[in-house]
């Protein structure tokens, strides 16, 4: 996730002559690789390994080493609608945080004024409370006899007659969980266009549709990426929503994982899910850094 | 430490697993030690040599006389709480006269999940840091069968014969060398008596067949428990739990897979359901007798005609404790028939105290006379315990069950 801090134009750095490379920037450089190196490397190879252990044959429950690719063929077969459902779910959230945080932050940017520090605190504000008692509150909210699902019942839009324990409610919670998210980059991206640019296109007799869409959309992409990622990975891979707020049919990823590890102790399956899961989330934000075409932007 | 490596019963340690677990992977990681992550992956190995010989526990130095301290782990609202205070009566009382600092936490939610919590350390012949621990008789098994528990010594616990006949002697522990019952408690069904008359016009909920009424659809939930759910399906079914053959488990998956697919069964849920009867959310549930019985009178339970599953919590001391001596002693407290008759007045699950019966007269004589806190034989008849399974047999169900339950 290297590429997702919004560029400030291209001002590149005067050049100097080039130094040997000093001690100084290694032993910088050392917390940090020392940290990613206790707390990502070597559990990711540990992890690895687990994923590829084969039974203790004629012992149920026992494993040792072993390479056993089969592992990630079987988890595959029997979870693959599970990941599909995560995909999907956390898209539509994605997408559904996008509309809504994309006007907001705009006009947090652009419109807000004095109001501007206090807005984004108050978009902050309700990750004050933790992110479990949160998604416990949309219990409430989504309660068969709350005010939402009456007022949509009685319009007889609700094909099952309740919005808690559905798709529906898991959907609605990522949404909600992971929208600051997706508003912070997006209000820093647009923070730094210059109202100026903006203002050139309409003298140059742009509408402001045209403007929108030629100068302040564009410049507002490495945003837009950041926050989409920002938003996606966590709600594929989240499962505090789907435990809450979904039923049997809305488990995602996460819960498949966390079956596997905890109620079956068969750690091989559950270490297969995560690394699939890590694979897969890689390759669809490569493919999309890609076609959003933001490495320049970057 | 080591020259006493758990052993386990041949059938029954294949349920422990010697593969590496996220949680060993970080702690070793933590270590900072490749050699401590191969070592782990290795553990294979010495795991299959405790095959064979009776199960018998690491002891630690007890410190129960220099430190005057015991921690315990138990399930969340089930001891005697002062609303007012917040205090807990019976175990401010006995720390009081004993002098034993006790430290009570509620962080037991689910056999699995807290043995994944402490599983590494059990299998490295590590400390718990618990002295006190309260589980599910099936997972007290597993404990005692892998020398996770430690034996009792009863000599320190006069109150240990004040147990009730019935629960006695149990298969898993004959003598009850290792355990002491903590409470016992039915599944069965919950309902809100007067969302489920709107529902379907009758006044009492009493068979399975029932909960899966079409017009409850949606508004009905099952446990997560899979004894607890199975049990009770199995028994609608004709069959008996206590003694079962895989064609009737299966039976009883084809019933709960229907039942979720079709949209009948809302949730799965452990602790949950109360919150969701409470919300109105939930009509009717399969769920714990105790925990219906103190949501109040609004709600009633019933044991299914069929029969509902029984089931027994159960203390015992983990491996190395350190403080052996003064989790016995807590134990022993907890035996004495008054004590027992407040936590039972509080918890309303059935109390395994002989003479509590007695003792609960003085507290509150309706409750002396609860069936759900002081079973009568009768009561009993309509219950049944689940059968006990090899590591095999438990391993095959809980994947059939939570496949069933959309897992």
């Amino acid at each position: 996730m290297v590429a997702v801090v919004p560029s400030t134009g291209g001002q590149a750095p005067p050049a100097v002559t080039v130094k040997r490379p000093s001690r100084t920037g290694y032993i910088l450089l050392f917390p940090g690789m020392a940290w990613l190196g206790v707390f990502f490397a070597i559990p990711f190879v540990t992890l690895f390994l687990t994923s590829l252990q084969q039974p203790i044959p004629g012992k149920s429950g026992k494993y040792k080493f072993g390479l056993e690719f089969g592992n990630y063929v079987t988890a595959f077969t029997e979870y693959w609608p599970v990941f599909l459902r995560s995909f999907v779910y956390a898209g539509i959230a994605t997408i559904l945080a996008l509309c809504i945080a994309y006007p907001l932050a705009y006009f947090i940017a652009f419109r807000a004024g004095k109001w501007r520090s206090l807005m984004l605190v108050l978009v902050i504000a309700p990750s004050f409370a933790s992110f479990l008692l949160r998604t416990y509150a949309w219990k409430t909210i989504l309660s068969d006899e709350g005010i939402v699902t009456s007022t949509l019942n009685t319009l007889h839009l609700l094909p099952d007659g309740r919005i808690l324990n559905t798709g529906i409610a898991v959907v609605a919670g990522l949404t909600y969980n992971f929208l600051p998210f997706m508003i912070l980059p997006l209000y820093a991206a647009l923070e730094k266009i210059d109202p100026r640019l903006i203002e050139a296109a309409s003298d140059l007799y742009a509408s402001p549709q045209t403007a929108f869409r030629k100068v302040t959309w564009p410049l507002s992409m490495p945003g837009v990426v950041a926050g989409t990622l920002l938003t996606f990975i966590p709600a594929a891979g989240d499962y505090i929503n789907a435990e809450l707020l979904g039923s049997t049919g809305n488990r995602m990823i996460g819960n498949a994982i966390q079956t596997n590890f905890i109620e079956f102790r068969d750690y091989p399956t559950a270490s297969a899910l995560s690394f699939m899961l890590m694979a897969a989330i890689l390759v669809l934000v490569f493919t999309y850094i890609r076609r959003a075409g933001t490495e320049d932007l970057l | 430490m080591t020259s006493q490596r758990p052993e386990a019963i041949a059938a029954l340690t294949g349920s422990m697993r010697s593969a590496v677990s996220r949680r060993r992977l970080l702690q070793a990681a933590g270590l900072g030690g490749v050699a401590m992550a191969a070592a782990a992956c290795g553990a294979g190995g010495d795991a299959e040599a405790e095959a064979t010989g009776a199960a018998s526990a690491p002891a630690a130095e007890d410190l129960s006389d220099k430190d005057m301290t015991a921690n315990w782990s138990n399930w969340p609202l089930y001891i005697d709480i002062d609303e007012e205070s917040g205090l807990r009566p019976t175990l401010e009382a006995f720390q009081k006269e004993s002098g034993i600092a006790v430290t009570y936490t509620e962080d037991v939610n689910d056999n699995n999940e807290f043995f994944a919590k402490v599983r590494t350390q059990l299998e490295q012949g590590q400390d718990i840091g618990r002295d006190i621990v309260v589980l599910t008789d099936w997972m007290a098994a597993l404990w005692i069968q892998n020398g996770y528990a430690q034996k009792l010594d009863k000599s320190i616990m006069p109150n240990a014969g004040n147990i009730i006949p019935r629960l006695a002697s149990v298969s898993f522990d004959p003598n009850r060398d290792y355990t002491m019952p903590w409470q016992s408690g039915i599944a069965g069904l919950g309902y809100n008596v007067a969302a489920y008359k709107e529902a379907t016009g009758n006044d009492k909920m009493t068979t399975m067949a029932q909960l899966f009424d079409p017009a409850v659809k949606g508004r009905v939930t099952v446990l997560s428990e899979m004894r607890d759910t199975m049990g009770c399906i199995m028994a609608s079914q004709g069959n008996d739990p206590s003694n079962f053959t895989e064609d009737q488990f299966n039976q009883a998956i084809d019933e709960l897979t229907k039942q979720v697919d079709s949209g009948q069964i809302r949730q799965v849920t452990g602790n949950d359901y109360i919150a969701a009867l409470e919300s109105g959310d939930v009509i009717a549930v399969l769920g714990w007798s105790g925990d219906v019985f103190a949501l109040g009178d609004e709600y009633a339970f019933e044991i299914p005609e069929t029969g509902g599953t029984l089931w027994t919590d159960n203390m015992l001391i983990p491996a190395l404790a350190q403080h052996k001596k003064n989790g016995e002693l807590i134990m022993n407290n907890y035996y004495n028939p008054d004590v027992a008759a407040e936590v039972a007045a509080y918890v309303n699950y059935i109390c395994p105290v002989e003479g509590a019966q007695a003792a609960m007269e003085k507290i509150d004589p309706a409750l002396a006379s609860n069936e759900f806190i002081f079973p009568s034989e009768a009561m009993m008849d309509r219950t049944f315990v689940f059968m006990e399974l090899t590591p095999e047999q438990n391993e095959k169900y809980e994947r059939a069950f939570q496949k069933a339950i959309g897992n």
